[in-house]
């Protein structure tokens, strides 16, 4: 049973990086791609139907663990509060200039949510790539489970290490990554070209960035990404972008699962005592609440994917980003 | 301040404030559904209009209530973790179930509800907005049980191994009293919100628009049906809260005494001997008991009692804000829904309302919005110093470790953040309210055509 629940939490979370993963993408981009109001409008337009459905995974994610392993999510929430609370306020910005965007009054109104748009968007890969590194590495977990230490370095200083830095980066190649070959299969027109070349330059030039890395470190799984980045920017370059954006999307879920399953069955790792460290039968729910949860699970999720995907279907038209001449 | 108490005031802040959003999302999504389904049925093109005028406003305020909602299902474990480890069980299982349930509903519904307009069958559209409103007053049940499990725990046990609460039965947690209570008080408290904000941008925009007349006029009826519910629910609410928390109501009314026939204060001055107070004779026995022999229990007795129940400490929340709190929420909620009923009065049978009464009108939705949140101030802060009535307190639920200057740096990012969200939303309502309902066709082929030369 803990089993099973760990197994649907790493799945929650490999929804929301993969679904949202590519919204970031879009946000960071759009701005950036879109040369001008039209086309902006038109990179925001690929994703405004889907991003808020796509960020209540979080809340789903951030829900189950809540659910089933109590002791984790505390944990993790209190022992990287600051960093948490950063990604929070940008994505509350993010959202907001998402949805209020088309809604002001003219272009400079617009240009001002496209920045902000891409800003907060830049901001959340960044701080969520540094925490995944940050939930590889483990944080100073006491005895009591609790972080210690004092003032604002107790739990800013975690993200703030090399490892996190290459987190970072890591999670913005996948979001440029995500981002680019969306954007590519849902819009026409010039934003779609552009799109499509920045994949392949994205993909052969992150292949070859991994490939150092891999030989460097003797690290298979940087190898293995090395060879997916660039079947995806030669995907993109061929035209066939459902595919480029699926090897994307399974790329990332892989390196997600792997975030959360590197320690085994201990789900939150101390780094200065390994038996203070939290494993999933010490975090986990009573069996009372874990068949609850399962019960609401079996019932609620096929639904929620059924009108996600119903959703994605009514919206599965191109936009068009070339502009009609008047 | 010390740590605990920053932290209790960053719940505090973040939460009233996504409070200004949530109610208006609840009444703004079931009127969006009643305007579609009125133009469905009449084929009236005002009604249209109107639908998607409110449709409008409610993705602008649905687009805040979800972010700073999304802080909430983290407030839990950032700054309450000990809380949230020891009744994982009860709160986990809620809020997941709330995301699952009702969020995914709302978020995915509402923009093909949004977006939708040309995509999909007119019935099924309309069925879209029906399932946001459904989807908002789901979330509103589920987590109302949460918070009801606070003021009147239920459906637990204390695990003897771990010495955590464990869940022992779901429905029971959804049914408890308290819920059943406060579910439709909070609902009725809802509709008035979005009915005021209605009502204000109706007569603000009555005089370049006379469709807006039909708008303000339901915001009339929603403000006034609203707060004739919040008074019939609401007197339920206060015999149910008698019996399970007796200290908040003798907080509500600064009752130190226990009383027999005990009368209500509209307003006293002085404390905690008032030097004068205007009474109403045995009206508090009424509302707690429905009796206006029966004796309500003060605060010293039921201190002395809690005392000898739960061992030393103070179980006397603070007094003058329980006191001035209650008669706030009830003092303004009244007004909006007699101002409300004073407008449909004046503007009965096509008559127009006076000048000054349409002047001061677009305030109004203060009001109720007022009374929403001094009423969570005073569910809250008469709740004190329990976390959960009766099994702990808010001091054993703060997260160990964590810092003031954390604290410190996080409610100055929430308070920036969430100041400039609320002048932008503000400012972008305005906007919104202000474009001509139906725009006039773009007339294209006029310009195109070339001029002619001569």
């Amino acid at each position: 049973m803990i089993t099973f629940w760990f197994a649907v939490v790493v799945l929650a979370w490999v929804l929301f990086f993969v679904l949202e993963g590519f919204d970031f993408g879009v946000g960071l981009l759009g701005p950036v791609l879109g040369r001008d109001d039209h086309e902006r409008g038109a990179a925001v337009r690929t994703i405004g139907p889907f991003w808020d459905g796509n960020e209540v995974w979080l809340v789903a994610a951030i829900g189950v663990t809540f659910a089933a392993f109590p002791a984790w999510y505390s944990a993790l929430l209190s022992g990287l509060y600051l960093p948490m609370v950063v990604l929070l306020l940008l994505l509350a910005v993010r959202g907001v200039a998402l949805e209020f965007r088309g809604k002001g009054d003219g272009p400079s109104y617009r240009r001002r949510a496209d920045i902000a748009l891409a800003l907060s968007s830049l901001g959340i890969v960044l701080v969520w790539g540094a925490l995944l590194a940050t939930f590889v590495r483990g944080l100073a977990l006491g005895a009591d489970g609790s972080v210690t230490g004092g003032g604002l370095s107790r739990t800013l200083g975690p993200i703030w290490s090399p490892a996190a830095a290459l987190g970072a980066l890591a999670a913005l190649f996948a979001a440029l990554m995500l981002g680019a070959t969306f954007l590519g299969l849902r819009t026409s027109g010039p934003l779609r070209h552009r799109a499509r070349t920045l994949a392949r330059w994205l993909g052969s030039g992150g292949a070859v960035a991994l490939l150092v890395i891999g030989f460097g470190t003797g690290s298979r799984l940087a190898l293995a990404a090395a060879a997916l980045s660039l079947l995806a920017g030669m995907l993109a370059r061929s035209g066939r972008e459902a595919l480029a954006f699926a090897v994307t999307a399974l790329s990332v879920a892989g390196a997600v699962v792997a975030v959360f399953t590197t320690h085994g069955d201990v789900v939150l790792r101390s780094t200065l005592d390994p038996r203070w460290s939290l494993t999933r039968d010490a975090a986990a729910a009573t069996p009372q609440a874990l068949e609850l949860i399962t019960w609401a699970g079996v019932l609620i999720l096929p639904g929620v994917i059924a009108y996600q995907a119903f959703s994605y279907w009514v919206f599965r038209r191109r936009i068009a980003s070339e502009r009609v001449p008047s | 301040m010390d740590v605990l108490d920053l932290t209790r005031l960053q719940f505090a802040v973040v939460t009233i404030y996504h409070y200004f959003f949530v109610p208006l999302s609840i009444s703004l999504a079931a009127a969006a559904a009643g305007l579609q389904i009125a133009w469905l049925r009449t084929k009236r093109s005002s009604y249209l209009d109107l639908t998607k005028f409110v449709g409008k406003l409610l993705i602008v305020t649905f687009a805040v209530g979800v972010v700073t909602g999304l802080v909430q299902e983290f407030q839990f474990g950032l700054g309450w973790s000990s809380f949230a480890k020891f009744y994982g069980d009860v709160f986990g299982p809620t809020l997941a179930i709330e995301g699952m349930l009702a969020f995914f509903l709302e978020a995915t519904f509402l923009a093909l509800w949004y977006f939708g307009w040309d995509r999909l069958p007119r019935l099924v559209h309309t069925a879209t907005i029906v399932i946001v409103a459904i989807g908002t007053v789901l979330s509103a049940f589920i987590i109302l049980a949460a918070n009801s499990f606070m003021q009147h725990p239920v459906a637990y046990a204390l695990d003897p191994v771990t010495g955590r609460a464990r869940l022992t039965s779901f429905t029971e947690l959804l049914l408890n009293k308290v819920n059943l209570a406060a579910f439709p008080h909070t609902l009725a408290g809802a509709i008035m919100v979005g009915g005021a904000l209605l009502l204000a941008l109706g007569v603000w925009r009555l005089a370049a628009d006379g469709t807006f007349r039909v708008l303000a006029r339901l915001g009339a009826w929603m403000t006034l049906a609203g707060g004739a519910m919040t008074a019939l629910t609401g007197d339920h609410l206060g015999k149910v809260m008698t019996e399970v928390q007796p200290m908040k109501m003798a907080a509500a009314e600064a009752l130190y005494e226990t009383t027999k026939g005990a009368p209500f204060s509209i307003f006293t001055l002085g404390s905690p001997f008032p030097d004068f107070s205007l009474d109403i004779p045995w009206l508090l026995s009424i509302l707690a008991k429905g009796d206006p022999n029966a004796t309500v229990q003060g605060i010293n007795d039921l201190q002395a009692q809690y005392v000898s129940q739960y061992g030393p400490g103070s179980y006397v929340p603070m007094i003058p804000v329980a006191f001035w709190s209650f008669r706030v929420m009830i003092g303004a909620g009244m007004l909006a829904a007699a101002v409300a009923a004073y407008y449909l009065w004046r503007t009965r049978k096509h008559r127009d309302a006076p000048r000054w009464l349409t002047r001061w009108l677009p305030l109004i939705p203060v009001l109720p919005a007022v009374a929403n949140t001094f009423g969570w101030i005073f569910t809250e802060t008469a709740r004190q110093p329990w976390i959960a009535f009766g099994i702990s307190k808010v001091a054993d639920g703060i997260s160990p470790g964590l810092t003031s200057s954390e604290v410190i740096a996080s409610l100055a990012g929430f308070t920036v953040v969430y100041g400039i969200l609320a002048v932008v939303w503000f400012r972008l309502v305005r906007h919104l309210a202000r474009q001509p309902l139906a725009p006039p066709p773009v007339t294209v082929a006029e310009t195109a055509e070339p001029a002619p030369v001569y």
